[in-house]
């Protein structure tokens, strides 16, 4: 699990990384967001956004969602939260029961997908014909899309294919893909035009290290450009590592929507000290005002409060005769934030 | 400044490092999406003078169409049914040179004509194969059209390309009219070029009775050809409606043969007399009355009105069942 440090470190050069790139101006991050998120309009807005499945069951439940333009939003849930029904709703897949969505202020259904051009998407994983080679898989999906020009198709999908690493695997047919290489396919389908959206359903699902870190890079570098990403992904690291913004689901519902500073400051830091005298340490600790001091085992913690520094602490407790082993401010990671919206349970939601 | 802050700042000066470098091995993609958006513009010179044909293929939507026709006829399958069909002519050929060789002996119909004429090959090929394996083939292939597409997951990436739905069953449904045409005239040609190495040739006696030379007669089989294919139109429809409505293509594919031999054992109970003139099958044989003199033209046009009202109703209720389900696979 990581610790504060890490985190922040971790979140840090994706931050960093979007505005340089994006504006021309180092420095403003803030400012490189805020001016894309005002005066136009959300990527994504969906309104009471609900779906009911023929069983009965609620598998959306009257979902409000904002995404603005520019963000790298994460879309967190635990398995059968509803994530990839909502993204198909989003793309006009499946038809809510209630309540509507739109993706730049047009709707999509049905009958109306012609704002999906500016869209790439990966849903519930990759799909292809397995008796096609990559590159057919590619100018095929390529083909159905009608603001897609013949003339650069093969530039286009060589470019998409080397994006994903796919490059020396063009060739062979779709069905002796590994499962990470099909995933790879799936997202050069995705990357075969310039896209306003991508909409990635847990994107790197079955890759290997080298791959999901080259699809993280390949995010933040689209997300430098200006393309808006939604990630839908249970995978905590992942989503603190490039998402800007997140949306929490549980049981098909909202539970919490911010950004991921706002959503870890939920959680409060622990001053953690690892001793051999645990005792003298738990006194020390509430000696300095230290609330909710828990002692397990040779670790002793209590609530990181703004008042209680840190070095003075440590100060106080050598002078007390403990003996410090490790000393330090534990920040909550987005998984223990997670955790507390959605709960411990194991069990997915029937 | 606190021990904390001190190391807040730390971090972010780490951070930041760290970010110039992403930003630096961001650097070549970047460099080539620059090569991409000029890419248009460097393309427009040759896209300046484009084919007629290109852009009238791209006014229709039909690059998909194209794409849909490579692939149905790259598709192994496709080619092995398709290579069957041209398997039973030459077989019927051979069979019968053979029992010729060795009894002297003939069958009745167009294959008791075949010895006489080797263009009658090509009618008795498709008096054969259009009550079963024209009808299987297609089945087949028009039961897989959308369930297939369905089941592998590749329909919802079609349709989210975009592709509008009711392009889309366009696309299927012009596809499945070509393969209707492209099995039975693989049937006719297969017979044609077997029938005219294993038997000899001339004029062709009707069966009014009439002697037509092997020219004209050669454009009669044309003309059957295309009825044949024309005969089947109305279970494509069929076979496409039925795959819009499951996600498993062997079940559509099952309903999309099977209902072949449903209408030709109901044809057989006069029981259901009422009904049987308006089954797809009624007027299968009607093209027969090409190869009279004159052409009896009222059970041609019949059977090209059932086929028509066929694809307009299932054609229909594809349309409303595509255009209006949710496609979660
Ligand atoms: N086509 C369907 N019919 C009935 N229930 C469905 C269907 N698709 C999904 N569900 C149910 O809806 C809930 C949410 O599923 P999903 O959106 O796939 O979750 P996830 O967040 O893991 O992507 C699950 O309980 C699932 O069983
Ligand atoms: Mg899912």
């Amino acid at each position: 699990m990581s610790t504060g440090a890490e985190v922040v470190g971790a979140a840090a050069p994706v931050a960093a990384g979007v505005t340089p790139v994006a504006t021309g101006v180092a420095g403003g991050v803030k400012a490189g967001v805020a001016a894309q998120a005002d005066g136009s309009v959300p990527a994504i807005a969906t309104s009471g956004l609900s779906k009911r499945f023929r069983g009965g069951q609620l598998a959306v439940d009257t979902l409000d969602l904002a995404v603005p333009q520019g963000a790298v939003f994460g879309f967190l849930g635990p398995n059968g939260s509803g994530k990839t029904t909502t993204i198909r709703m989003l793309l006009g897949l499946i038809t809510p029961t209630a309540g509507g969505c739109r993706l730049f202020g047009e709707t999509v259904d049905a009958s109306r997908v012609s704002t999906l051009t500016r869209v790439g998407a990966l849903i519930e994983g990759p799909a292809h014909y397995p008796y096609l080679t990559g590159r057919a898989n590619l100018a095929r999906y390529d083909a159905a899309d009608r603001t897609a020009d013949p003339a650069t198709r093969a530039r286009r999908i060589d470019r998409a294919l080397e994006q994903v690493g796919l490059g020396s695997a063009a060739e062979k047919k779709a069905k002796n893909y590994s499962l990470g290489m099909k995933q790879r396919l799936g997202l050069a389908c995705a990357l075969l035009q310039p896209r306003d959206l991508l909409i990635l359903d847990e994107p790197t699902n079955g890759l290997d290290p080298q791959g999901m870190r080259e699809i993280r890079s390949l995010i933040t570098s689209l997300a430098a450009q200006g393309t808006t990403v939604f990630l839908s992904s249970h995978l905590l690291d992942e989503i603190e590592q490039v998402c800007t913004d997140v949306a929490i689901m549980s049981r098909g519902r909202l539970v919490s929507q911010g950004s991921v500073t706002q959503l870890r400051a939920g959680q409060r830091a622990r001053l953690t000290v690892t001793t051999p005298d645990p005792a003298d340490a738990a006194r020390v600790l509430a000696e300095q005002g230290g609330t909710d001091v828990q002692v397990a085992g040779h670790r002793v913690d209590c609530d990181a409060r703004e008042d209680l520094a840190p070095d003075v602490v440590c100060a106080a407790l050598v002078a007390s005769g403990v003996r410090v082993l490790a000393f330090g401010v534990e920040r909550p990671s987005l998984e223990d934030a997670f955790v507390a919206l959605t709960g411990e349970g194991f069990d997915v939601a029937g | 400044m606190s021990q904390d802050e001190v190391l807040a700042t730390a971090t972010v000066v780490v951070a930041q490092t760290a970010a110039r470098t992403e930003v630096q091995t961001a650097t070549p993609a970047v460099a080539q999406t620059g090569v991409r958006t000029t890419g248009p513009a460097a393309a427009a010179p040759s896209s300046a003078t484009p084919s007629p044909w290109r852009s009238v293929i791209s006014r229709i939507g039909g690059t998909l169409l194209v794409n849909e026709l490579r692939t149905m006829f790259r598709r192994n399958r496709n080619l092995v049914l398709l290579a069957a069909l041209a398997a039973i002519p030459i077989a019927i050929g051979i069979a019968i040179k053979v029992s010729l060789r060795h009894h002297g002996q003939n069958a009745g119909g167009f294959l008791a004509q075949v010895s006489n004429n080797g263009l009658f090959l090509v009618f008795a090929s498709l008096s054969l194969t259009l009550p079963i394996f024209l009808p299987m083939a297609l089945g087949v292939v028009a039961g897989d059209s959308i369930s297939g597409e369905a089941s592998q997951g590749t329909l919802r990436y079609l349709l989210v390309a975009p592709v509008g739905r009711i392009r889309l069953l366009a696309v299927k449904g012009v596809s499945l009219v070509v393969f209707c045409l492209v099995s039975t005239a693989v049937v006719s040609l297969a017979a044609l070029l077997t029938g005219l190495a294993l038997f000899p040739t001339g004029p062709v006696t009707l069966l009014s009775g009439d002697s037509i030379s092997m020219g004209a007669a050669t454009v009669k089989a044309v003309w059957i050809t295309l009825l044949v294919a024309a005969s089947l139109l109305g279970l494509a429809a069929l076979g496409l409606f039925v795959s819009t409505l499951t996600d498993t293509p062997i079940a559509a594919m099952a309903v999309a043969t099977g209902v072949t031999i449903l209408c030709g054992i109901m044809q057989v109970i006069p029981q259901l007399s009422a009904i049987q003139p308006w089954l797809y099958t009624a007027q299968w044989p009607s093209y027969a009355d090409v190869l009279r003199d004159p052409v009896y033209f009222s059970g041609i046009e019949h059977n090209l009105e059932i086929q028509a009202g066929y694809v307009a109703v299932f054609t229909l209720a594809a349309w409303a069942r595509l255009t209006t389900r949710d496609v979660s696979s």
